[in-house]
C-alpha cells in the first residue's frame, strides 16, 4: 500500500512538472492526465494455457491553452525529454486552431475539494498458475455442463490495477489508485447442424467479488445450449422484452442524446425536450459517483469537477443534461461533472424478475443479444438486428435468430411499460430488463 | 541493409544505443526449452489529428507511441509481455516474461539476416510533415466553406483530418528481420441538415498510405464535403424503410462491407483452427452462387488496407478466398498456419506493439461479373437498393451477419425510387453469398476509411464489390 502511495507521489509531481514545463513554454493554462496500469490477462482453451499476457500501459495527456486557443498531445513516454517535447507539440498546436469562446478549463470554483477513499483499489495478488487454474475450472464448469457443448472460444481471467492523476493550473491536482478484475468464458454448441457461441463473464473492483469459475462457466454453457435450433420468425410488430444487459445498450443510447456535445451540435433526438417527459411517470435514472468499489466511482471528472449525486430523469420527466464544460459553456449552461462520462448510472427497478416479465409480457420477443450500430441518436432511429425467444402465454416457446428489431428511441422510451429487479451489476450503467410495448420485428 | 531496415534502425533502434547484436541476445532469450518460434516487434507511431467545428479549428493534437512486444509460442500456447521502454535491460525482461509459458530456460542463438527487399507498395514518407500546419488548417476550412455552400439546409459541419507515420520492425527466430515505414492519411466530414423540424446527419470521407496531397488531389476532400451534404439531403426525404425479406441490391464499392462481415471474418485462420467458424472444414465446397470470387488483396498499391509486410515480416499477398463460388483458403498468420500446417498468407496484424498478431483482412473485395448495373436494379420488381452503409458485426459461428444502410431507396417495378431511412440487414453469410444472383461489371474499392475490431484491435482495412443483387435478405426497417 505505502508503495502505491510512493507511485502516486510521483505521477503527481511529474503532473505538476508537466503544467510548469506547459507554462514555461507560454500557455495561460493547461491540464493533464497521466496514468500507468498493469495486469495479466489470459486465455485458457480445451483446457491448456493459450495466451498469457502480461500487460503494463503508460500514458499521458496534455492540452493547453493560449488565451482561447488550445492543443493537445499524448505520448506513452513519461520520461523527462518525451514530456517536454509532447508539451512542445501541443503548445505548437495552439499557435493553429483558433480562438474559441467557449474553451479552457472548467471554471476554478468546481474543482472537487471533497475527495473521499472510494475503496477502489484490491489488486489481486496471485500467480500465473493460479490465473490459469481459475480459468481452467470456468472453462471445465462449461464444457462438463452439457454434452452438446462441443468446442470452446476457451475462459480468460483478466487483472489490472494501476494509477491516474489528474492537474490543471487551477492548483488542482489529484489521483487515486483502483483496481478491476474479471473472468470470463466462451463456448460453442452443436446441435445436429445449429453451432452456436455464447458468452458470460464477471466483473469487479475485487476479486472476492466475482461470481465462481464454476458459475461463470455454467452460465456460459446454459446461455449457448439454449440459442441451439433458433429459427427465424414472422415479420410484424410485438411487445419486446430487452433482457437487463442488452437494456444497459438502450440506457447508453439515451445518454449518447443528452450528452452535451450531440446537443450542442443539434445531433440528438432529444434536444430542447429539458423539463419534458421523455419516460413514462415511473422512471427515475440517476448517478451515484460516490459508491464504494462501484466500477463507475469517482469524486472528480475528468476536467477535476466535483462529480455529484444527480437525477437524469425523475418521475419520467428529463431534468438534467450530461456536460462537461466545453458543451454547458456553448449552451449557457454549468458542467455537471460529465467530462468523460457518467459515474454508476442506475435506473429505478420495479418489482418484477424475468419470470414476472415474461408473464406481463404474455406474447412477444424477449431479445438477449443485440447486434450492429443500427442507432441514429440525431434522429432517434433505431434497427439492429436480434437474437433471443419467443414467449407466449409468458413461457419461453423457442430461441429465434437472423431477425432484427426497429422502432424510434423516442417512442420507445415513452413505451416503456416495466423495468425489472433483475439489475445488471457488471457495468457502470446499471439497470434491469425492459419491457417496451410495441416494436416491428422482421424475420421471414 | 536495405533502406527500410536503415530507417527502423535509425528511428527504433539508434537513439537507445540498441544494436544488431542485442536483438540477437533477445532472441537468444527466446529460443530452446520447448519455444517453437518467438519475434519482437518494435514500433514507434506518430499520430496527428484536427478537428474543425462551427466553422473554427476547434482542436489539435499529436501522439508519440513506442515500444516493442516479444511473443513466444510452444505448441497452441502464446506468452507476451511488451515495453514503451526501448531499452536492453527492459527488453530482456519482457523477453523473459513471454518465454515463462515453458518451465524450461533458453539457450540458444539466432542471428537474423535481412531478407531481399520487400516489394514496397507505398513510399517510406512522413505524412505528418506533407504539408504545413497553416496548409492543414486550410484544408479543413476549404472543406467547411465546401460543404456549406451546397445548401443553406446544412447546419453543422465537422471535419476531422488524420495523418499516422509508424515505423515497424520485426525480428523473429525463424531468422526473419523485417520493417516497414506506413503513411496513412484520413479526411472525414459529417453534416447535419435541418428542415423544418426534421434534422438529419450525412458522412463522406476517405484516405490511403499517402501524403497530405492525396486529399488535395483531384479536390477529393472537397467531395467528400458534397457527397456528405448530398447524403444527408436524400436523407430528408427518406421515408421509413421496409420491414422483411426481399431482393436487396447493393451498390458498387463501400457496401462490400458485406463481404467483410459475412465471409471475411469467418475465414480467419484462427478460427478456423480451432472449428468455431460457420466456414470451417469446408474448403473445396460450394459456399456462395457461381458468380463469386472473393479475394482479399494486401497487394493493392497505396491503399488503406494495403501492407508491404504484415506484422510478422511476411510479404502481403493477393488471396483467392472463394473462387466461382468454392471455399478456397483462409487467411493466415504464422501461428495458425503453422498449427494448421500450410503457410501464412501475411495476414499477420496487430494493433500495436502492446497486442498480439492474429489473421486479419487487408483489402477485401469481389471480382466483376457481366451484368450492366442498370439491368440488375431493372430485374427486381419490389425490393431494395442499398449504396451507402456505416458498420456491420458477425458472429462467425452461427455465421449471422449484420450491416447498416445509411443511405437506401425503394426498388418499384424495375426503378429506383423513394429514398428510405437507415435499417439494419441480417443474413447468414453462407446462406446470403448462395442467394447473389447477379453480379454488376463495375468494381469499385471504398474511398478509404474502413476500421476492422476484433478481440479489442483496431486495424484499417478496405472493402470493395461490384453492383450485386441477393435474392432474399432481410431488411430491418418499421414500414410494412
Amino acid at each position: 500500500m505505502n508503495d502505491i502511495k510512493e507511485r502516486q507521489a510521483r505521477l503527481q509531481q511529474l503532473v505538476a512538472d508537466i503544467l510548469q514545463e506547459a507554462k514555461a513554454q507560454g500557455a495561460s493554462a493547461a491540464e493533464a492526465g497521466v496514468s500507468s496500469d498493469a495486469g495479466l490477462s489470459l486465455n485458457v482453451r480445451m483446457g491448456e494455457p493459450e495466451t498469457i499476457e502480461h500487460t503494463r500501459d503508460s500514458g499521458l495527456g496534455v492540452t493547453v491553452y493560449f488565451g482561447q486557443r488550445k492543443g493537445s498531445a499524448n505520448t506513452s513516454d513519461l520520461s523527462p525529454e518525451a514530456v517536454r517535447e509532447t508539451v512542445r507539440a501541443a503548445c505548437n498546436f495552439a499557435r493553429y486552431t483558433s480562438e474559441d469562446d467557449c474553451s479552457g478549463l472548467a471554471d476554478a470554483d468546481l474543482m472537487a475539494t471533497d475527495l473521499p477513499d472510494l475503496d477502489l483499489y484490491h489488486p489481486w495478488d496471485q500467480s500465473v498458475d493460479e490465473a490459469i487454474e481459475l480459468a481452467q475450472t470456468c472453462e471445465a464448469a462449461a464444457r462438463d455442463q452439457d454434452s452438446r457443448i462441443v468446442n470452446s472460444e476457451g475462459a480468460g481471467v483478466d487483472s489490472h490495477a494501476g494509477l491516474h492523476v489528474y492537474g490543471n493550473s487551477h492548483g488542482f491536482i489529484s489521483g487515486y489508485p483502483s483496481s478491476r478484475h474479471s473472468m470470463s468464458c466462451a463456448v460453442v454448441g452443436q446441435d445436429g447442424d445449429s453451432m452456436q457461441r455464447d458468452y458470460w463473464y464477471s466483473q469487479s473492483r475485487r476479486h472476492e467479488d466475482l461470481e465462481t469459475p464454476e458459475m461463470v462457466g455454467r452460465i456460459a454453457a446454459e446461455r449457448t445450449v439454449s440459442r441451439l435450433g433458433a429459427r427465424r420468425i414472422a415479420t410484424g410488430e410485438a411487445p419486446v422484452l430487452f433482457q437487463a444487459d442488452v437494456a444497459v445498450g438502450l440506457l447508453r443510447s439515451f445518454l449518447g442524446a443528452i450528452r452535451g456535445s450531440a446537443l450542442y451540435r443539434k445531433a440528438s433526438f432529444l434536444l430542447d425536450h429539458l423539463d419534458q417527459r421523455v419516460f413514462p411517470e415511473f422512471v427515475r435514472i440517476h448517478e451515484m459517483p460516490y459508491l464504494p468499489r462501484g466500477l463507475g466511482s469517482a469524486a472528480f471528472d475528468s476536467e477535476g469537477v466535483a462529480t455529484r449525486e444527480q437525477d437524469f430523469v425523475s418521475d419520467g420527466i428529463l431534468r438534467g443534461y450530461l456536460l462537461d464544460s466545453y458543451a454547458a459553456r456553448k449552451m449557457d449552461m454549468q458542467s455537471t461533472g460529465n467530462a468523460g462520462g457518467v459515474h454508476n448510472l442506475r435506473t429505478t427497478s420495479g418489482s418484477l424478475d424475468r419470470q414476472g416479465l415474461l408473464k406481463k409480457m404474455g406474447r412477444g420477443l424477449l431479445v438477449t443479444e443485440l447486434m450492429g450500430q443500427g442507432v441514429n441518436t440525431v434522429t432517434g432511429d433505431y434497427s439492429r438486428g436480434a437474437a433471443g425467444f419467443w414467449v407466449e402465454g409468458g413461457e419461453i416457446q423457442y430461441p429465434v435468430e437472423e431477425i432484427t428489431i426497429a422502432g424510434n428511441l423516442k417512442e420507445m422510451m415513452l413505451g416503456l411499460q416495466e423495468i425489472g429487479c433483475d439489475v445488471e451489476t457488471r457495468t457502470s450503467v446499471q439497470t434491469g430488463s425492459w419491457l417496451i410495448d410495441h416494436m416491428m420485428i422482421a424475420g421471414q | 541493409m536495405s533502406d527500410l531496415i536503415q530507417i527502423a534502425h535509425e528511428t527504433l533502434l539508434a537513439p537507445t544505443g540498441l544494436g544488431e547484436s542485442d536483438l540477437d541476445r533477445m532472441l537468444g532469450e527466446l529460443v530452446g526449452g520447448g519455444i517453437d518460434a518467438a519475434d519482437i516487434y518494435f514500433q514507434s507511431s506518430r499520430l496527428e489529428s484536427w478537428m474543425l467545428e462551427d466553422g473554427i479549428i476547434k482542436e489539435g493534437s499529436h501522439s508519440i507511441e513506442q515500444g516493442a512486444g516479444i511473443r513466444a509460442i510452444s505448441g497452441e500456447k502464446t506468452g507476451f509481455a511488451y515495453s514503451d521502454e526501448l531499452h536492453l535491460t527492459p527488453l530482456i525482461d519482457a523477453a523473459r516474461a513471454a518465454r515463462a509459458i515453458t518451465r524450461s530456460g533458453g539457450a540458444g542463438t539466432v542471428k537474423v539476416a535481412g531478407l531481399t527487399p520487400v516489394r514496397q507498395l507505398y513510399q517510406p514518407i512522413n505524412p505528418l510533415i506533407s504539408l504545413t500546419e497553416s496548409e492543414k488548417v486550410e484544408l479543413l476550412r476549404r472543406v467547411d466553406a465546401e460543404a456549406r455552400k451546397q445548401d443553406s439546409r446544412v447546419k453543422q459541419v465537422m471535419v476531422s483530418l488524420v495523418g499516422a507515420h509508424d515505423v515497424m520492425m520485426v525480428a523473429a527466430t525463424d531468422g526473419t528481420l523485417s520493417a516497414d515505414v506506413r503513411p496513412l492519411v484520413r479526411l472525414n466530414v459529417h453534416v447535419i441538415v435541418e428542415q423544418g423540424e426534421r434534422r438529419e446527419q450525412g458522412s463522406s470521407g476517405g484516405g490511403a498510405r499517402e501524403s497530405f496531397q492525396f486529399l488535395l488531389d483531384e479536390e477529393r476532400a472537397l467531395g467528400f464535403a458534397r457527397e456528405a451534404v448530398r447524403q444527408a439531403l436524400v436523407n430528408l426525404e427518406a421515408v421509413d424503410a421496409p420491414a422483411g425479406t426481399m431482393p436487396v441490391v447493393l451498390g458498387p464499392g463501400w457496401p462490400g462491407v458485406l463481404l467483410h462481415e459475412a465471409v471475411g471474418h469467418g475465414l480467419e485462420g484462427d478460427f478456423n483452427r480451432k472449428g468455431t467458424s460457420a466456414f470451417s472444414g469446408r474448403i473445396g465446397e460450394k459456399v456462395a452462387s457461381s458468380s463469386c470470387t472473393v479475394v482479399d488483396d494486401g497487394t493493392l498499391p497505396g491503399r488503406r488496407g494495403s501492407l508491404s509486410v504484415d506484422d510478422e515480416g511476411t510479404e502481403s499477398q493477393n488471396t483467392v478466398l472463394i473462387e466461382d463460388g468454392v471455399l478456397k483458403g483462409y487467411l493466415q498468420d504464422k501461428h495458425n498456419a503453422r498449427l494448421m500446417g500450410v503457410e501464412s498468407t501475411g495476414n499477420g496484424r496487430r494493433e500495436s506493439y502492446a497486442h498480439l498478431p492474429l489473421p486479419r483482412m487487408t483489402n477485401t473485395y469481389m471480382l466483376p461479373g457481366s451484368y450492366d448495373p442498370q439491368e440488375i436494379i431493372a430485374s427486381v420488381d419490389k425490393g431494395l437498393y442499398a449504396v451507402n452503409f456505416g458498420g456491420g458485426q458477425v458472429d462467425i459461428t452461427s455465421g449471422r451477419f449484420v450491416f447498416s444502410a445509411s443511405e437506401a431507396y425503394l426498388i418499384e417495378n424495375g426503378k429506383v425510387t423513394t429514398p428510405v431511412k437507415g435499417a439494419t440487414l441480417i443474413g447468414n453469410g453462407p446462406e446470403a453469398m448462395l442467394q447473389i444472383s447477379m453480379v454488376g461489371n463495375d468494381l469499385a474499392l471504398d474511398q478509404g476509411v474502413g476500421v476492422c475490431g476484433k478481440e479489442g484491435q483496431s486495424v484499417p482495412v478496405g472493402v470493395g464489390q461490384p453492383t450485386l443483387r441477393i435474392d432474399e435478405l432481410t431488411v430491418g426497417g418499421t414500414g410494412v
